[in-house]
C-alpha cells in the first residue's frame, strides 16, 4: 500500500482500525517529500522531527479511544501562517529568521484537532502572485509538467497536495491564491467565506480580502479541513459569529432542481484558451445531468473587477507592509548608523521587485489627494459588484465558472509582465472583494495533458452547498483520480 | 499612462523605500500601465453608491475589556534584530 498516496477519508479509517499507524503514516509522507523535493520544490522548511513527534502523540490518542478528526493526518501548511517556533518567511528575505512566538488560530485548531504539520510550503512573496515565481527562495514546479508553474500564491501547498507529499494542505486566498494553484496542480481547493476562517495569524496582505482555505485531493477531505478551521475567532473581529454547520450532511444529497448560474460575462472573456471553455461547456452538461438546472445570469460590473481589486489589495498591502522596519523583528539592513536610512534599506533589501511595485501602487493610490480619485472610488465598484452577486442569487443557488482562463502557464512566460499576471486572476479575485465563497474542482485536461479547474460561487455562508454540489461532480466524473506522471 | 521620475520618488519616499535610477524607470514605467488599467474604474457612475470595507457588513465588534494572556516579553524580543535589557534597540535618533 502507498501511504502517501491516501486521501484524508481513507487515512482516518485506517488509522482508527488501527491498519496502519500515524507513525508509519508520516515516515512515508516524508520519504515521498525527500523523494520529490528537489523536482517540485514545495516547501520552504520541513518540521520532521516536530512532526514525528505529532505523530507518536497521535498514536497514543488512537490508542486511547478518545480520537480527535485529524489525528495522525499528515498536513502541509503555507508558511503564511505563524507557527509557533517553527520559521515563519511568508516567502520574504525580510522574514527569513522570523520564528513566531505564537501559534495561528488555525495552526491551534489543527494541532488540536490531531494533525501532523509536516512543512512550511512555497509562495510568492507576502501572497502577492499567481506563480510562486515571486518567492525569495525557489519557484515551485508542476507536478504535472515541471516545466511549468504550479499557480500561486498557494503553490507550494497545491503542488504538495498533488503530488501526494502531504495528505491535505492549507493556503490562502486574496484574488484566488488556493483556487488557481488548485486548478493548475488538479487537487481540490476552497475560499471560504470572509470571516468563517480566523486571520489571526495569519501574516496579513490585503485584510479586507484575505481568507485562508483548505487544498485536498477530494471534496470529502476538504470539508473536513474546513470543519476544523472554520469558527469564530475572539483574536479576530472580523471573524463571523455564526456557527459552522456540519458539512459532512451535505454530501451526498442530489442537485435535483438546484439552480445554477453561468454568468454572461464570463463566457465573452478574451485569452481564454479553448480547451479551457470545453472543459467547463462540459461540467454545464455534467452538472444539467445531475439534475441541475442551469441559468444564464448577468454580472455586468465584471469587466472592473481586475481593476477595483488592483486598487484595493495593493493599497491594504502598502498600509499591512509599514510594520517591517527592521526593529521588532525580521530582517535589518547592517551597519546603518541613521534611523531613517535603517527603515529604507532594511525594506529596499528586504523585499522582493513585486512586493515593492505593489506598495508603490498602493502608496501612490492612498496619497494626499488621489484617495477619493482610487481607493474610494475602487471600493464603491466593489459594492456595485457585491450588489450584482446578490442580484445573481436570487436567480440561483450558486454560480458556475471557469478558475483561470489558461492552464498552467510555462515557467517564466509573464514575470516580467505584471500587470498580464494580474488579468490572469479575472473569473477568482470578484470573490474576495465579494467575500462569498468559491471553490476549485478538476473538470478536465488540456491536450497537452494540464489539469483544468472549474469554480463554483455561492452566497455567503453557502459553503455547504458548494460542497454538495462539488461531491455529486466528483461522484460522476473521475478527473480526481488521475495523477500527475511521476 | 505615465508617471513621472519626481512622482516615482516622492511615492518610494513615502514607502520608504530606495530605488536605483533603473529602478526608478522600470516602476515608474509598470505602475504607469497598471494606473493606466485602473483609469477604467472612471467609467463607473458610483454617485451616491456606499464603499464597502467589510462585506458582512459587520461593525462594532465589541467585547468584555477583561485582562488575559499576553506573550512572554523576552520570547518577543528574541526576534528582534537588536534587543538590550528589556528594550528594542535602534540607531541613534537625536543628534548631540
Amino acid at each position: 500500500m502507498t501511504l502517501h498516496a491516501l486521501t484524508i477519508q481513507e487515512a482516518r479509517a485506517l488509522l482508527r482500525k488501527k491498519e496502519i499507524s500515524a507513525v508509519e503514516l508520516t515516515r512515508a509522507v516524508m520519504a515521498r517529500i525527500h523523494e520529490l523535493e528537489e523536482k517540485v520544490g514545495a516547501f520552504i522548511t520541513l518540521c520532521e522531527s516536530s512532526a514525528m513527534a505529532q505523530a507518536r502523540e497521535a498514536d497514543r490518542r488512537i490508542a486511547s479511544g478518545d480520537i480527535p478528526p485529524l489525528a495522525g493526518i499528515p498536513i502541509a501548511v503555507k508558511d503564511v501562517l505563524c507557527t509557533r517556533g517553527i520559521r515563519t518567511t511568508c516567502g520574504s528575505k525580510i522574514l527569513e529568521n522570523f520564528i513566531p512566538p505564537y501559534d495561528a488560530t488555525v495552526i491551534r485548531r489543527l494541532r488540536e484537532a490531531g494533525a501532523v504539520i509536516v512543512g512550511k510550503t512555497n509562495m510568492d512573496e507576502f501572497a502577492m502572485g499567481s506563480s510562486t515565481e515571486y518567492s525569495a527562495f525557489k519557484t515551485t514546479r508542476n507536478p504535472w509538467d515541471f516545466t511549468r508553474i504550479s499557480g500561486g500564491s498557494s503553490g507550494g501547498s497545491a503542488a504538495a497536495v498533488a503530488a501526494d507529499m502531504c495528505l491535505g494542505a492549507i493556503g490562502s486566498d486574496t484574488g484566488g491564491s488556493v483556487r488557481q494553484p488548485a486548478s493548475h496542480c488538479g487537487v481540490v481547493g476552497m475560499k471560504p467565506t470572509y470571516g468563517r476562517v480566523s486571520r489571526f495569524g495569519l501574516v496579513a496582505f490585503a485584510s479586507s480580502l484575505d481568507q485562508v482555505g483548505p487544498l485536498t485531493k477530494c471534496v470529502y477531505d476538504n470539508a473536513l479541513l474546513l470543519q476544523v478551521l472554520g469558527g469564530h475567532d475572539p483574536k479576530d473581529s472580523t471573524s463571523a459569529p455564526e456557527g459552522v454547520p456540519d458539512y459532512s450532511q451535505a454530501l451526498g444529497a442530489d442537485l435535483k432542481g438546484i439552480p445554477i448560474g453561468v454568468p454572461r460575462e464570463y463566457r465573452s472573456l478574451e485569452g481564454m484558451e479553448e480547451s479551457v471553455s470545453q472543459a467547463v461547456s462540459k461540467a454545464i452538461e455534467t452538472m444539467e445531468g445531475l439534475g441541475a438546472r442551469c441559468v444564464e445570469v448577468s454580472l455586468p460590473h465584471t469587466p472592473y473587477a481586475v481593476a477595483a481589486y488592483y486598487v484595493i489589495a495593493p493599497s491594504e498591502a502598502s498600509s499591512n507592509l509599514a510594520r517591517y522596519d527592521g526593529v521588532k523583528y525580521g530582517f535589518r539592513a547592517p551597519g546603518v548608523g541613521d534611523l531613517g536610512k535603517m527603515y529604507r534599506k532594511t525594506r529596499s533589501k528586504g523585499f522582493g521587485p513585486e512586493v515593492q511595485r505593489r506598495i508603490l501602487i498602493g502608496t501612490y493610490c492612498l496619497s494626499a489627494g488621489y484617495y477619493d480619485a482610487y481607493y474610494k472610488k475602487a471600493s464603491q465598484v466593489r459594492t456595485l459588484i457585491i450588489r450584482d452577486f446578490k442580484k445573481a442569487f436570487e436567480k440561483c443557488r450558486m454560480l458556475l465558472s471557469p478558475v483561470a482562463p489558461t492552464p498552467a502557464f510555462p515557467i517564466g512566460e509573464k514575470v516580467e509582465d505584471p500587470l498580464t499576471m494580474y488579468l490572469s486572476d479575472v473569473f477568482t479575485l470578484s470573490a474576495n472583494l465579494a467575500g462569498i465563497p468559491g471553490i476549485s474542482i478538476p473538470c478536465g485536461f488540456s491536450g497537452e495533458g494540464l489539469p483544468i479547474g472549474l469554480q463554483l460561487m455561492g452566497n455567503h455562508f453557502e459553503e455547504a452547498m458548494l460542497y454538495r454540489a462539488a461531491f455529486c461532480f466528483e461522484e460522476a466524473t473521475a478527473f480526481h483520480l488521475k495523477k500527475p506522471p511521476l | 499612462m505615465k508617471i513621472t521620475k519626481e512622482e516615482v520618488l516622492q511615492v518610494a519616499g513615502l514607502a520608504r523605500l530606495d530605488l536605483d535610477a533603473a529602478a526608478v524607470d522600470r516602476m515608474g514605467t509598470q505602475i504607469g500601465q497598471v494606473l493606466g488599467y485602473i483609469d477604467q474604474l472612471n467609467a463607473v457612475e458610483t454617485g451616491g453608491v456606499p464603499p464597502t470595507s467589510h462585506t458582512l457588513s459587520l461593525t462594532n465588534a465589541f467585547r468584555e475589556d477583561e485582562p488575559a494572556g499576553h506573550l512572554d516579553r523576552e520570547l518577543v524580543l528574541s526576534n528582534a534584530p537588536e534587543a538590550d535589557d528589556g528594550d528594542f534597540i535602534v540607531p541613534k535618533v537625536i543628534q548631540g
